[in-house]
């Protein structure tokens, strides 16, 4: 049956569908009227942490739900990104006169205590605020390009890949961990106070950072969707499907693949320099194999193919996790670890899956009864 | 490093230390031998065999708990008793997830790599609930307390030697087992071609439920042996799980050799490295240079060539 053209139909490959656009709407209209009306300022301030992580699993959709490669180490570039952001803040917050106690002023407080007299090399370009936002993007790409390219390069996919990311994960904590003096230990770069001047433990500072985050992160929405749209990321479902033949047709699988774990690692980097801004401190608990792990279920909860469902499912599973560990704190194992089993057993596309399945139907549906044109089908999921 | 050390204090360092190193290779093989087999043989990622070992070490606390309240008299031969047990524990446990939860993952190793999280997260708090958060260790028989002086500066301690001595021989019966018996046949059948083996009358449901209870009930066993030398707690297994996935990877996913030579190498590098180092930066260092291998020779020291 051939239905005349409406306008959407017109161009074959639009930006966003309609209904997508309904979704950003939406999502920016939660993010941006609902969210900062309803929350109190420490709220807020919370939901503005949980959407730092949105950032991560964003760059999951892109690189596990649309590539195909499942990397358990996007702790990893949340940390560096974090770490880029927490060691400008503490070089600014340890100027001489805030740190005059100390034996060697001048070095932040944890270098200090463990006797070390001079700022560290790797520590001084971080004095400087456009070297660190460039840092922030520049250094966790690079590390991805370089571990992409060795891995991808002699077609290490899959579980190995898997496994390895788990163990550079892994790695990265226990040096943190282990270089005290350099990195701050266990306890992380904490008590940071200004931002080029501008103190960032205010509730107002807190609000601006939301907005900030929030801006940043439908930016980074957008981007993902230009990708997604585009033949990269045509190429990049075709090599998940069946990399061989995209390999037999004459593209190189090994660049695309690395460009989609930097782009994940770009995004999560984002995402921990906004978290150390608006939670003001950095610590090796956000680098470990256990936040990457749980990084991946904020995903697979949204929906590992849906943009959108990411950053639901992130909201969804933090908002969670804070309320069931406020009041039942034993009980939240079980619930996140349920989670898990059900989410892959049951719904493996997630929040956004059962929209496609069970919702956006009966949407067209009811849409389109009033124009007494049962025909339309749901449109296949992406 | 070495400058502060006589040539003699040196030789027998590096004696002492590669003891420590032994017995940390005894654990780190039992581990990696049912995660060979659950990894290497059925390509399923199970991220919760830390605390399949768990429960062993559990079952081997509540035995030695039971044998001195009630049977005082055998306590001296309890080992032996926990071990079985935790063996068929672990293993029916396995069986049961197996059942549960693998067998409709088989397609979706990456989904499998997150449901097993999950239940390791479940197994986790369980094991908190029950026991407590605080490790728990258990009482060591007589027998198995000491150490045996082997020159001034070299002395060996008993309970190391025994849980070497449990390692050779569970190593030797899963080789045989393995690679002699008709249910080792099975297994590499399934793996090499599942459906040819089906057509051959081979039953592959069965044989995979048996293999995955296999691994864990050998991850059960290295429970029971990790407790002569350590204590447990709730999330000790974690600690051991990256290690033992890259001792597999490391040795090459399907060789059982490769598995036992790659579990020796790690062990001694970083006891060694302990040694001269911080613990922490062995460890790095250990990892590092794993990790930078497995980048340059991806499909590990041992391969087996196989038609998938």
């Amino acid at each position: 049956m051939i239905r005349p053209a409406s306008p959407s139909t017109v161009h074959d490959n639009p930006f966003m569908k309609p209904m997508e656009w309904v979704s950003l709407a939406l999502l920016a209209a939660v993010i941006f009227l609902v969210l900062p009306l309803c929350l109190d300022a420490f709220r807020l301030n919370l939901a503005g942490k949980y959407l730092s992580y949105a950032f991560v699993a964003l760059g999951l959709v892109i690189c596990w739900g649309f590539g195909g490669i499942l990397s358990l180490g996007q702790g990893v570039f949340f940390g560096l990104g974090g770490y880029c952001m927490a060691m400008y803040l503490k070089l600014e917050a340890s100027s001489v006169e805030n740190t005059k106690i100390q034996s060697t002023p001048g070095i932040p407080d944890f270098m200090d205590w463990n006797q070390i007299t001079a700022l560290p090399w790797f520590w001084k370009p971080f004095a400087s605020l456009p070297f660190t936002l460039i840092a922030v993007i520049v250094v966790p790409a690079l590390f991805a390009f370089v571990v992409g390219t060795a891995m991808f390069r002699r077609r290490v996919g899959g579980t190995y890949f898997a496994i390895i990311t788990q163990a550079i994960a892994a790695i990265l904590t226990i040096l943190i961990v282990g270089q005290q003096g350099y990195t701050g230990g266990i306890n992380g770069i904490t008590d940071l106070r200004t931002l080029n001047g501008w103190d960032i433990r205010t509730d107002s500072a807190h609000n601006i950072l939301y907005f900030v985050n929030g801006a940043l992160l439908v930016a980074c929405i957008l981007f993902a969707q230009y990708v997604k749209r585009s033949k990269l990321g045509r190429i990049l479902v075709a090599m998940r499907d069946k990399e061989d033949r995209v390999r037999f047709s004459g593209y190189s699988v090994a660049g695309f693949k690395t460009f989609a774990f930097c782009l994940a690692a770009v995004f999560a980097a984002i995402g921990g320099a906004m978290f150390t801004l608006q939670v003001g401190f950095m610590s090796p608990s956000f680098v470990g194999i256990v936040p990457s792990i749980e990084m991946v279920i904020y995903a697979a909860v949204g929906g590992r193919l849906s943009l959108f469902g990411a950053v639901w499912g992130t909201l969804l599973v933090n908002w969670a996790k804070t309320t069931f560990s406020e009041s039942f704190p034993e009980l939240w194992l079980f619930g996140l670890g349920g989670l898990f089993i059900l989410v892959v057993l049951a719904f493996p596309n997630g929040l956004a899956g059962i929209y496609r399945t069970y919702v956006e139907p009966r949407l067209t549906r009811r849409a389109k009864a009033p124009e007494s044109a049962p025909t339309a089908l749901p449109h296949a999921a992406e | 490093m070495f400058g502060d050390y006589s040539l003699t204090d040196l030789s027998s360092i590096f004696v002492m230390q590669g003891f420590a190193g032994l017995i940390l290779f005894s654990v780190y093989t039992l581990m990696a031998l049912g995660l060979a087999i659950i990894f290497g043989q059925m390509g399923v990622i199970n991220m919760a065999h830390g605390e399949f070992m768990i429960l062993g070490a559990y079952v081997t606390y509540l035995c030695s708990g039971f044998f001195q309240t009630h049977l005082p008299a055998l306590f001296p031969a309890y080992f032996f008793v926990a071990m079985a047990l935790a063996f068929v524990a672990s293993g029916a446990l396995g069986m049961l997830v197996e059942w549960a939860l693998i067998r409709h993952l088989y397609k979706r190793p990456l989904d499998t790599l997150l449901a097993t999280w999950g239940l390791s997260l479940i197994l986790q708090q369980t094991y908190r609930t029950v026991f407590g958060a605080r490790e728990v260790g258990v009482e060591l028989p007589s027998w198995l307390i000491g150490s045996v002086q082997v020159t001034d500066s070299i002395e060996i301690p008993i309970n190391g030697m025994f849980v070497m001595a449990i390692t050779t021989l569970i190593t030797l019966g899963v080789a045989l087992l393995m690679y002699r018996s008709r249910f080792g046949a099975q297994v590499r059948a399934v793996v090499q071609n599942r459906p040819m083996a089906g057509a051959v009358g081979i039953d592959t449901e069965k044989v995979d439920r048996l293999t995955f209870g296999l691994g864990c009930g050998i991850a059960g066993i290295a429970g029971s042996a990790f407790t002569m030398v350590g204590s447990t707690g709730p999330t000790s297994g974690q600690l051991y799980i990256v290690d033992t996935f890259l001792i597999v990877v490391f040795g090459g996913a399907a060789s059982l050799l490769g598995t036992i030579a790659s579990a020796f190498s790690i062990s001694q590098t970083q006891s060694t490295l302990e040694f001269f180092l911080s613990g922490s930066t062995a460890k790095v260092i250990t990892l590092l240079a794993v990790v930078g291998i497995l980048m340059l020779r991806p499909q590990g020291l041992f391969t087996l060539k196989v038609r998938r």
